[in-house]
């Protein structure tokens, strides 16, 4: 039976590289999920057979009784959510792994406190207590630090709450932490008491670990803990003799640590700066700089004369057209202008949205093909010659000053050249500068119209001019 | 469960975190948050790991924080597979003919 686990394992583990790999083409990524699909349905059938599972029937129903709970709550929530709202879902499900992880950590210490043996009749060796005690502390801060990133971007906490002193008490906080966490992985015999107040440290340093960051860096703090919560398994997977899980975990580890590297580097800013400093503080003098020109607004009629006569028109989205679920009209807006014979395109940013791709998730979903969506490299050879480049809710992405002003935050970070295109169209809800609080010189610009309003309502405004023509 | 030395877990460990790095690295941008649903179904794995450790449990407070493990765990596998194949439909021609 041993060896039938442990092949099944095996294949499992094939399977969820594999289906990685084939999740990384457009044309075969369906396939890819399934085989992962495949391999976890499998893995999780024969752990039921691992020895000691069927030897407590209580346990065995508690277990059927668990998944069921936990997969009803899961599947609802997943099939029911907007597009629009999936990152915060990513974030949730992600922070449930690292609770899984962390749970299954405290399940071994506590055992290992009263005394009890661990994993049919082995004890916990020296290194697998220190990689429980280390999954544990990963696990637990992705568990409470997905939660504050969900509440973040479900709109759930508006404000970026800094207590006084908030680094000192973070790193007071995690130094306590780790030397509780050095005692009980170390120690013999932990106390209870001990082992409960390590997890209650682990999961505070989380929730304040990720209160200060603003909402627009959550990408790469819900990418971040993606990987912790790979290492975390890979950890209990080591404490539980299991590949399986030690594979899925690290690779997932890895990926989602180069993830977030890519988010960060697209953004042109350090994780350390991300992690451990505000975008506002560092932003506050380059936002005081003079602008010459002043903003130039539109009417919708207008603007959409302006793109109906146009040849080459180039979309620019941005989280606005995520909030005002604007895609759809996107889509109209589209087809109206290709039967006119105006060439439209679409220009993604690797950090537009709340996630790399969310755009192009958006885009998919209100059918516009792929081979439409641009990414930076291939786009910007394209604005100066085209007669609009229309920008719905983006705004940093575009922002000229990260080429022209080394003082600026953003300096140096790959932008979309809209600027550059012979007129510019922008839609934005008001007159106030984006996330980072930086003031867009694009706006101000002699080529640059602003159509004030909802992602939504401006583009049907749009729709509805070109439609009477 | 087989008896993992702790040389052949560096190891172990090792391959992987190479493996996650080639893979991902060749993802286009227009994949990356599928990717990362993905690979998020994908540690899902801990569930495992959780009907394991559910199923010695032996005192009332193991089995609670187990059956939460479980659960936990359960949640992550099949809200991470749900999420990832339905933005994988966006990308699927055939799928979308019925939106239009």
């Amino acid at each position: 039976m041993d060896i039938f686990i442990q092949v099944v394992y095996f294949i499992a583990a094939i399977l969820f590289i594999l289906g990685l790999k084939k999740m990384s083409s457009p044309v075969t990524a369906t396939g890819g999920i399934v085989w992962a699909g495949i391999g976890m349905v499998a893995a999780s059938l024969v752990a039921f057979f691992e020895p000691g599972v069927f030897s407590h029937t209580s346990n065995v129903v508690l277990i059927v009784l668990a998944i069921s709970v936990g997969s009803a709550i899961a599947y609802i929530t997943a099939k029911r959510v907007q597009m629009t709202d999936m990152p915060q879902m990513i974030a949730i499900y992600n922070g449930m792994g690292g609770g899984a992880a962390a749970a299954i950590a405290a399940v071994e210490l506590v055992k290992l406190s009263s005394g009890h043996n661990v994993e049919g009749g082995h004890t916990l060796s020296a290194t697998a207590q220190v990689l429980a005690v280390i999954g544990a502390l990963i696990g637990a801060v992705s568990f409470s630090g997905s939660a504050i990133a969900f509440a973040k971007l479900q709109g759930l906490m508006k404000k970026t709450i800094r207590l006084p002193m908030h680094m000192m008490i973070n790193l007071a906080l995690f130094s306590l932490t780790l030397v509780a966490g050095a005692i009980i992985g170390f120690g013999d015999s932990p106390s209870i008491q001990l082992v409960l107040l390590f997890f209650a440290m682990a999961l505070v340093f989380g929730v304040l670990f990720t209160t200060p960051i603003g909402g627009a860096d959550m990408p790469v703090v819900i990418s971040l803990f993606n990987a912790f919560t790979g290492l975390a398994v890979a950890f209990e997977g080591f404490v539980l003799g299991n590949a399986a899980m030690i594979i899925a975990g690290t690779v997932v580890g890895s990926a989602g640590t180069l993830l977030t590297q890519l988010m960060a580097k697209a953004m042109n800013r350090p994780i350390s700066n991300i992690l451990f400093a505000s975008f506002g503080s560092d932003g506050g003098d380059a936002a005081e700089e003079d602008i010459e020109g002043s903003m130039k607004e539109v009417q919708g009629v207008d603007a959409a004369i302006m793109m109906a006569y146009a040849e080459k028109v180039i979309i620019v989205p941005g989280y606005g057209m995520a909030v005002a679920q604007a895609q759809h009209k996107v889509s109209e807006l589209t087809k109206l202008l290709e039967a006119r014979g105006v060439k439209v395109m679409f220009a993604i940013h690797p950090v537009a949205g709340r996630m790399p791709g969310h755009m192009n998730v958006l885009l998919a979903e209100a059918g516009i093909d792929y081979d439409k969506i641009l990414d930076l490299d291939e786009v910007n050879p394209e604005f100066p010659t085209a007669d609009v480049a229309l920008v719905i809710g983006a705004n940093d992405v575009v922002n000229p000053v990260a080429r022209t002003n080394p003082d600026s935050p953003i300096y140096g970070m790959p932008i979309l050249d809209a600027d550059r295109a012979k007129n510019c169209i922008v839609i934005k809800r008001g007159k106030g500068s984006g996330f980072s609080g930086i003031e867009n010189h694009l706006f101000y610009a002699d080529n640059t119209r602003m159509l004030y309003g909802d992602g939504q309502k401006a583009v049907g405004e749009l729709i509805s001019g070109i439609k009477e023509l | 469960m087989i008896e993992i030395s702790g040389f052949t877990a560096l190891y172990i460990f090792m391959l992987s975190a190479f493996t996650g790095y080639e893979v991902i690295s060749r993802v286009p941008v227009i994949l990356h948050t599928p990717m990362m649903s993905g690979s998020n179904f994908i540690h899902g794995i801990v569930l495992v790991g959780a009907i394991v450790v559910m199923g010695s449990a032996q005192t009332g407070l193991e089995q609670a924080i187990g059956f939460i493990a479980v659960a936990l765990a359960a949640g992550n596998a099949v809200g991470g597979y749900v999420a990832t194949v339905r933005m994988l439909e966006m990308f699927n021609p055939k799928d979308k003919k019925g939106e239009a």
